[in-house]
């Protein structure tokens, strides 16, 4: 999931391909975090200058958010479910574990810069818990040793596009 | 003759490995020559079998789960092509007492069908309940969903039909449809299964609203950690506008309707609908204040209809097969199914639609299966992360609205987390106050301050800090809050943290007899 480096001119053709939408400023913000994997600094007064709002408003939209990232996150995104239905079944010591395993804590990113881990709240996975998100790829029944085979995969595919 | 094999393309099935399980089918096929048509349905809702497979048989479809790739190659060796017996066999899907107990309603389609092919959906009643809607006058529709006796299924169960009669009656040269999928509630997923398993009912319900009321554009808001749902929405939608069922002239008929799929963006406050709407207008998701009601003035500051996935899911089957069929279903004031979510420390976890009117023990036990770890179920929360924690000792109150606020609790999206003997009552006492502090939108007081002093009170109750003064502290905290937060965010946070206090006071080192 290697992701471009931000540019003017990308910025751009992203935020004029939306500024007709009515409400366009989650949609943008998508585009851009989906092309570059955050929102960067210089997006926000493009932003506010196309659709005519000041940059406080697009920093304040940006903010409220969990979703959007103000900083590169590292290649893969980790999420895991700290909702009840994952509680109920061991979502804590998952936790623990993919801490332990990756060496990070909540909203850090390795070392190597392979994977930033986050929690989230239900990914719809209730029936599978306890559930966790590797970038689109949801989880379900998940433990220590098959978050091994999981990480183990990810480098894999790191280093045959290295 | 190729054998037709279903493997569920659903995000829980996927989760567990119904990709590699199809494409292990695709080669072993291969390898041995024979010829089979992989169909990738959405999910039946027994997640304990999945990736739960089909053959199509003469017989019927024979489902067998829960499959991993490396099941495949004994499968074909046993005859599993002709539905021949194997450990993982579980006979004729339909037989399957999980599923055949059930009154599946709304999710009539859901795992039978494969989920963007209009063909399909035809086949199986697509689409009736808007022909018939075409063909009436809008009043007549609303009245006919008001008839049904359909309720909002988001949670606040205000019936269906009034609110659109408002958005009807309120002229506008510009209305809307907003269907609210942000499904932020743990615990459920019902939205998701059907948005990803029969998208086109979704399709279908908002169209017949837009018809109803005279609104001309939809909008659907999908939570951001949907990414399935979201693609097979995007998906269905360009489907059926190129075949006609939306756009210029729905279906012909010269009315125009047509739907807009957004994405959110990870706030639990975007459900709440008001939030919903700032946040579909591209700002802050904080709460509006009401009046004016979004039927009256909502996005864009026009009338809306804002109704729930499982809400408008439920139209087609009402208008296709007429308001007393659903209203049939159900008791008092609760009419019609719902599609009911098992989770958390469940044995047979998954989605079970019957009419209201069914227990929680039944629930948890004749369909749950009991828990997932063998001991006792100790309580289960119902209603989402704003629910109340139910004790064993209510299992057997009947599931309906009434009966579920009369006891303090809420029946809400309809879903269901069970837990085990080994939860401790404090923390997720804990966990619901701490939630609060984290998705607060900020709009007031009692719930922005409120629920931080709230964690730090059941932290020292849980240090055991002045326990008794703490606990009345935490009491007129949660009082504070209830009374004074202009949402359910503020106003429900007490349900899950009194009811863990009332019916597990052992949990915040209080004698049960002197908490009463
Ligand atoms: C904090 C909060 C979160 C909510 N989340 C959702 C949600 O995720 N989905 C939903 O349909 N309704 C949710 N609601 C309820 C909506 O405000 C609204 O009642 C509902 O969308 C109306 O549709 P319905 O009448 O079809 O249920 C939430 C309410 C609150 C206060
Ligand atoms: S109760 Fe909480 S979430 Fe609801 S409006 Fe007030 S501050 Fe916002
Ligand atoms: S509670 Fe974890 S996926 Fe829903």
């Amino acid at each position: 999931m290697t992701k471009e480096t931000p540019s003017a001119a990308g910025l751009a053709a992203l935020i004029d391909a939306r500024r007709e939408l009515p409400g366009a400023t989650l949609p943008m913000l998508h585009a851009i975090q989906d092309a570059y994997g955050y929102v960067p600094d210089e997006a926000l007064p493009m932003i506010a200058s196309a659709l005519n709002l000041s940059r406080a408003e697009v920093q304040g939209v940006v903010s409220f958010y969990h979703h959007f990232r103000r900083t590169p996150p590292g290649r893969h995104i980790v999420q895991v479910c700290r909702a009840e239905s994952c509680l109920a079944m061991g979502a804590e010591e998952l936790e623990a574990q993919v801490k332990a395993k990756l060496g990070v804590d909540f909203h850090q990113t390795t070392t190597d810069g392979a994977v930033t881990l986050e929690p989230v709240y239900c990914l719809g996975n209730c029936a599978c818990s306890p559930a966790m998100r590797v970038d689109d790829d949801i989880l379900g029944r998940m433990n220590g040793r098959r978050f091994d085979t999981v990480l183990h995969a990810l480098r894999q595919t790191e280093g045959a596009s290295a | 003759m190729s054998v037709r094999i279903y493997v569920p393309i659903d995000s829980s099935a996927l989760s567990l490995g119904a990709e590699a399980v199809a494409r292990a089918i695709r080669h072993e096929a291969a390898v041995r020559d024979l010829a089979v048509d992989i169909v990738r349905n959405g999910s039946r809702g027994l997640f304990w079998l999945e990736p739960l497979v089909e053959v199509d048989t003469p017989q019927g479809r024979i489902a067998y789960g829960p499959m991993q790739a490396e099941d495949v190659r004994g499968l074909f060796d046993a005859g599993f092509l002709q539905g021949a017996e194997h450990s993982l066999c579980h006979g004729p899907t339909d037989r399957i007492p999980f599923l055949a107990g059930q009154e599946r309603l709304t999710f009539a389609r859901v795992g039978i069908t494969d989920p963007l092919s209009l063909d399909d959906y035809l086949a199986h009643g697509g689409f009736d309940g808007l022909k018939r809607a075409i063909a009436m006058a809008p009043a007549e529709v609303v009245k006919e969903v008001t008839d049904s006796g359909l309720r909002g299924r988001g949670g606040a169960a205000f019936p269906t039909g009034i609110k659109w009669k408002t958005v009807h009656d309120t002229p506008a040269a510009q209305k809307y449809v907003a269907c609210n999928a942000d499904e932020g509630d743990s615990g459920t997923f019902s939205d998701r299964m059907l948005m990803e398993g029969d998208p086109y009912c979704l399709i279908e319900g908002m169209a017949i609203a837009g018809l109803a009321v005279g609104a001309t554009q939809g909008y659907i808001y999908v939570r951001s950690e949907y990414p399935h749902a979201f693609r097979t929405l995007q998906a269905a939608v360009e489907r059926a506008r190129a075949a006609g069922w939306l756009g210029a002239s729905v279906a012909g008929c010269g009315r125009a309707f047509d739907i807009d799929v957004r994405l959110g963006a990870g706030a639990y406050i975007c459900g709440e609908e008001t939030s919903m709407l700032e946040s579909l207008e591209g700002k802050r998701g904080v709460v509006r204040a009401k009046p004016p009601l979004p039927a009256v003035s909502g996005l864009f500051g026009q009338p809306t209809v804002i109704n729930n996935v499982m809400s408008l899911a439920s139209v087609p089957v009402i208008l296709a097969r007429g308001a007393a069929f659903y209203r049939d279903y159900g008791l008092g004031r609760s009419r019609g199914t719902l599609p009911f979510q098992l989770a958390g420390n469940l044995r047979h976890t998954g989605l079970v639609e019957k009419a209201f009117g069914v227990t929680l023990r039944e629930l948890l036990e004749d369909y749950g299966g009991g828990s997932f770890s063998g001991k006792p179920l100790r309580t289960a929360q119902v209603g989402g992360p704003l629910g109340a924690y139910v004790p064993a000792s209510q299992f057997d109150v009947a599931l309906d609205y009434e009966q579920y606020a009369a006891m303090g609790a809420m029946v809400g999206h309809g879903g269901i987390v069970a837990f085990d003997d080994t939860v401790d009552m404090a923390k997720m006492a804990r966990h619901a106050m701490a939630f609060c502090v984290e998705e607060s939108c900020g709009k007031c007081t009692p719930c922005r301050i409120g629920s931080v002093r709230g964690v730090e009170v059941i932290d020292r109750i849980i240090a055991g800090e002045e326990r008794g003064r703490n606990i009345a502290l935490l009491n007129s905290l949660c009082d504070t809050m209830l009374a004074g937060s202009l949402c359910a965010m503020g106003g429900m946070t007490p349900y899950p943290v009194q009811s863990a206090l009332k019916h597990f006071p052992e949990d915040f080192g209080i004698d049960k007899t002197a908490a009463a």
